[in-house]
């Protein structure tokens, strides 16, 4: 009777625990990891069917990995993350597990390795309780290109989670899992996050390996964690960064490390942003609440100009989609995932099947785009021309970031939008983007974090984004907002 | 075979050539690099381009290609960029191939080759890296085609040319030296037929004494020097008989047929594939320290002209021998090795271009098998030049016996033989005697004048000796005897 006293109402609080206080609970025997799997579980079970978070769930594998766990808690030789339970986006490559990359083009493929950032937590006895919804390699703001039905938000099930790491916001959101891994190519994390009112944090570009990464533009995707606490954030990011000799473009943790923390107070805003016609009113109204409660701690807040606005997202558009085109040019039927059952009267015929019945709209879409951008008629008027703009957008962003710590403005300019409300213009739907992708077309760390609700009740956002590898002195500022 | 020769056109030829790198492991991955292993056993997801996997730069192949680049005397770049090249193919795993096209890794560079004629230097536009994509099969009548992926990632060099070459005997030359240096360099076996070396050729004719260049054609597919130089002469002539006769060439890409000796048209430039290049995100940029390059040069081994000098310096060698044995590294070897064992250098290197290389020639063998030790073979040469034995017994009895009997030395089976040199002068005075008496007409007509009969009493005499006298002295004593 005792003990089921002192179960209940833990149970109750698994989701709303830190993970450091999960952790004593844990080692003081108060709780085992085979509760905290059972309770996640049973979250599932009440929801998934109508959330569509998760694509799979690991049940038994994450009930035996648990019980695994609570031995080497006992026998005090559990890792640093033990009973941590995770969720991973589908776009993520598990060792002997399906990954998709929500598309039926790798239906049935299951990945010989693990992705570097996975594998990291497990070896620290993390526990993977399942695979999660998303756009179709990355390709959405929505999770509605997703091929096997979109995630939905678990605040209200008539609108999106936002994309395209969707499912892994709403897994976050409706108590699911303790942590997601999430993927962000230009506001991929940060926006279901603000969606869905959790917190997500996308690292700079270079921290954290991209290896087990289904690319999408590999100059801009980047794995981050997404939470209801930001102290989980920063701990799963301090476990998944740094080098592994698989991902060149991953800076040594030693750089990153050495970078001494700035005591950040000057904190600046984009005028083009704060001010932006597509800004809805309740979100542009909580916003400059948030400058003023922080003017209010001591912080100095200035607006600042930023002539790029108009060019983030075309530049977004043509170079991730030009990195697509080729990323995605290994799914031809020939080695792996879907090829057509049609008879084919030759080769080529054989690629334009498999590609065409495999790959969704979105993604066919974006392939075009970037093999047109590519193309050698129009490969300076697009590809070059926009490599220059980026580089442009970096240096003016970083100059922004030499007379401030850190930039702000609401993580996206609307709410969630209704199920169907965008899908018929994808242009509207890229201007979802417009606050998002400078952190990646500048490689820049960002995170987003809940900024309440609007009149309809749905999930605000505020983003801050700061300097290469400030991602501690970001998570601390967004730690006053909190 | 016969040249092109034309009064009226000038060939401008440029080539690639491909050198396949003897790494351990692959460009971008840790799978094995080797040679017909069975297929699909040296792949990895890297290399079979599973999704989520990165490239990853073996720097061995960066070592690889500086070597190449400072044996030449081109420039190094300090910073290397790879891009990416789109085309769909089903043994190109990634639907890329990463190579460089902005930035090769060296710029420049020439090599001298020698023609029957004059001596020319080769100048090179870049050497840049890249991977090798898998192998297609095709069966017969199976209507399904295989894919080995082993080769897949293998890294690659190509070594591009300026277009100045003007005849299949220059291309031919230098294919022929860059084999050499790739083998001295111990970079490529230089295995045409295997793959691991290839060559593709761009030809266009233009009227001599003009400067602008006609339209290009590109061959590919031949796996040996001599096909290479075949297809340029097949390319030049049909390419002149199409002018002469007012066709217009089209820039196309052919296949060269070993069998018919024949190029036929593979694609055509408008059905060729835009590669949509661009700089690989997945690499990041590779820098080149001087300090880099410098360990490089310090680990450079001899270079082929390198060691034709030296053996002219050291070992008085024509330059004639000298280039022939510095045809390969290990013919080199071989002679410097035997040459701590005898003074007789010249000697030494009659042997190998003589019978050595006729039997290498005739058991198709390379230096490295050949059955007979450096030292041996110099003990082989002394005792023809101390006089121990004469070189038509050394050539024709000890050295086929030396290529059975490996473990006894010339020495041994010499004297086992009993086949050293009569020099009693008695005994052989003995036999002249005898020859002279055996002939007594010929002895008149000697004197008479015909004196090349002496030759027919030296052979007599040889005989006689059973091959064991000096010929010199008997030539010396028979004179004598007639004389009387």
């Amino acid at each position: 009777m005792l003990l089921c006293f002192i179960e209940y109402p833990i149970w109750m609080n698994i989701s709303q625990l830190k993970y450091s206080d999960l952790r004593k609970l844990l080692d003081q025997g108060q709780l085992t990891c085979v509760d905290i799997v059972k309770y996640y579980l049973s979250q599932i079970e009440a929801h998934n069917a109508t959330l569509h978070a998760f694509l799979e769930v690991y049940d038994t594998e994450a009930l035996d990995k648990a019980a695994l766990v609570d031995q080497k808690i006992k026998s005090g030789t559990a890792g640093e993350l033990a009973g941590l339970v995770i969720g991973i986006k589908d776009l993520l490559c598990y060792e002997d597990h399906h990954s998709y990359a929500g598309s039926k083009i790798l239906q049935s493929f299951k990945s010989t390795f693990s992705a570097t950032a996975i594998q990291r937590l497990i070896d620290q006895d993390a526990i993977v309780i399942g695979r999660q919804n998303c756009d179709e390699f990355g390709m959405g703001s929505t999770n509605e290109n997703s091929a096997f039905g979109p995630a939905l938000n678990f605040k209200n099930t008539a609108h999106v989670a936002g994309g395209s790491s969707g499912g892994s916001a709403v897994a976050v959101q409706a108590n699911m899992c303790h942590v997601s891994l999430g993927t962000d190519t230009g506001g991929s994390i940060r926006m279901p996050a603000a969606f869905c009112g959790v917190s997500g944090l996308k690292p700079t570009y270079g921290r954290v390996s991209r290896w087990g990464l289904i690319a999408y533009a590999s100059s801009f995707d980047s794995i981050g964690p997404m939470a209801r606490h930001l102290e989980d954030l920063a701990l799963v990011l301090s476990h998944i960064s740094g080098a592994d000799g698989q991902d060149s473009t991953v800076v040594s943790s030693n750089e990153f490390l050495a970078k001494k923390p700035i005591q950040g107070k000057r904190i600046a805003y984009i005028k083009e942003m704060a001010e932006h016609p597509s800004l809805q009113a309740d979100i542009k109204k909580a916003f400059f609440e948030k400058l003023e409660l922080l003017k209010s701690k001591g912080y100095q807040v200035n607006a600042v100009d930023f002539p790029y606005v108009d060019a983030l997202l075309p530049t977004y558009y043509v170079l991730t989609t030009a990195e697509a085109s080729s990323n995605l040019s290994r799914f031809d039927g020939v080695k792996f995932g879907h090829r057509t059952k049609v008879a084919s009267k030759d080769l080529v015929d054989m690629y334009k099947k498999t590609r065409d019945e495999a790959f969704g709209e979105e993604v066919k879409r974006r392939i075009m785009l970037g093999t047109f951008v590519l193309s050698a008629d129009y490969y300076d008027a697009y590809y070059t021309k926009a490599q220059k703009v980026r580089r442009l957008i970096k240096d003016f962003t970083q100059g922004l970031l030499q007379d401030h710590d850190f930039l702000v403005s609401p993580t996206t300019s609307s709410t969630a939008y209704r199920l169907g409300e965008k899908t018929m213009d994808p242009l509207q739907m890229y201007l979802g983007d417009l606050f998002t992708v400078q952190a990646n077309v500048a490689g820049l760390p960002a995170i987003s974090i809940p900024m309440g609700e609007d009149s309809q009740s749905l999930p605000m956002g505020f983003q801050i984004m700061a300097d290469v590898f400030q991602e501690e002195a970001m998570l601390e500022l967004a730690t006053e907002l909190v | 075979m016969s040249t092109f020769q034309s009064t009226i056109y000038q060939p401008v030829i440029g080539l690639e050539i491909h050198a396949q790198l003897q790494t351990d492991s692959k460009i971008f991955a840790s799978d094995a690099v080797r040679f017909g292993r069975e297929a699909n056993t040296l792949i990895s997801p890297i290399s079979l381009g599973h999704p989520g996997t990165l490239p990853f730069l073996n720097k061995r192949v960066v070592e690889y290609a500086i070597k190449m680049g400072i044996a030449i005397g081109s420039d190094i770049n300090e910073w290397q960029y790879f891009d990416r090249k789109n085309y769909f193919y089903p043994d190109l795993p990634k639907g890329y191939q990463i190579t460089q096209d902005k930035t090769p890794i060296c710029i420049g560079g020439k090599i001298k080759v020698k023609l029957k004629s004059e001596e020319k230097f080769i100048s090179f536009h870049h050497i840049h890296l890249e991977e090798d994509a898998g192998k297609s099969m095709h069966e017969g009548d199976n209507p399904f085609s295989f894919i080995d992926y082993n080769r897949a990632g293998t890294p690659l060099i190509e070594m591009v040319t300026d277009p100045t070459l003007h005849s299949s005997e220059e291309a031919f030359a230098l294919v022929s030296e860059v084999r050499k240096l790739v083998r001295y360099l111990g970079i490529c076996d230089g295995n045409m037929e295997e793959g691991s070396l290839r060559a593709d050729v761009n030809i266009s004719l233009r009227p001599i004494g003009t400067e602008k260049l006609g339209t290009k054609v590109e061959i590919k597919n031949m796996n040996s020097i001599r096909n290479i130089q075949r297809a340029i002469e097949f390319e030049c002539t049909r390419q002149a008989a199409m002018i002469d006769a007012g066709e217009t060439i089209i820039q196309e890409t052919r296949t060269f047929d070993a069998h018919t000796g024949k190029t036929s048209s593979m694609r055509v430039k408008e059905t060729m594939n835009d590669y949509r290049y661009f700089p690989e995100p997945d690499l990041a940029p590779l820098h080149i320290s001087q300090e880099w390059i410098n360990e490089v040069r310090a680990s450079m081994p001899l270079l082929p002209w390198e060691q034709e000098q030296e053996l002219v310096d050291q070992f008085g060698l024509p330059a004639y021998d000298a280039h022939f044995l510095a045809d390969s590294k290990e013919m080199a070897l071989y002679f410097k090795e035997a040459a701590n064992f005898t003074k007789a250098y010249k000697a030494l290197s009659n042997w190998l271009m003589g019978p050595v290389k006729s039997h290498m020639n005739e058991s198709l063998l390379h230096i490295q098998d050949f059955e007979i030790s450096p030292k041996n073979l110099a003990e082989i040469v002394d005792l023809v030049e101390l006089g121990s034995i004469t070189h038509n017994l050394a050539a024709h009895q000890l050295f086929p016996l030396c290529l059975q009997e490996r473990s006894k030395s010339p020495k041994q089976l010499v004297d086992e033989n009993g086949w050293a040199l009569v020099d009693n002068n008695d005994e052989l005075n003995n036999f002249v005697q005898e020859v002279i008496q055996a002939f007594p007409d010929k002895v008149k007509e000697y004197h008479k004048g015909k004196k090349g009969l002496i030759a027919l009493f030296i052979g007599e005499v040889m005989k006689k000796s059973k091959g064991k006298a000096d010929p010199k002295l008997v030539n010396q004593l028979v004179q004598e005897a007639l004389a009387q």
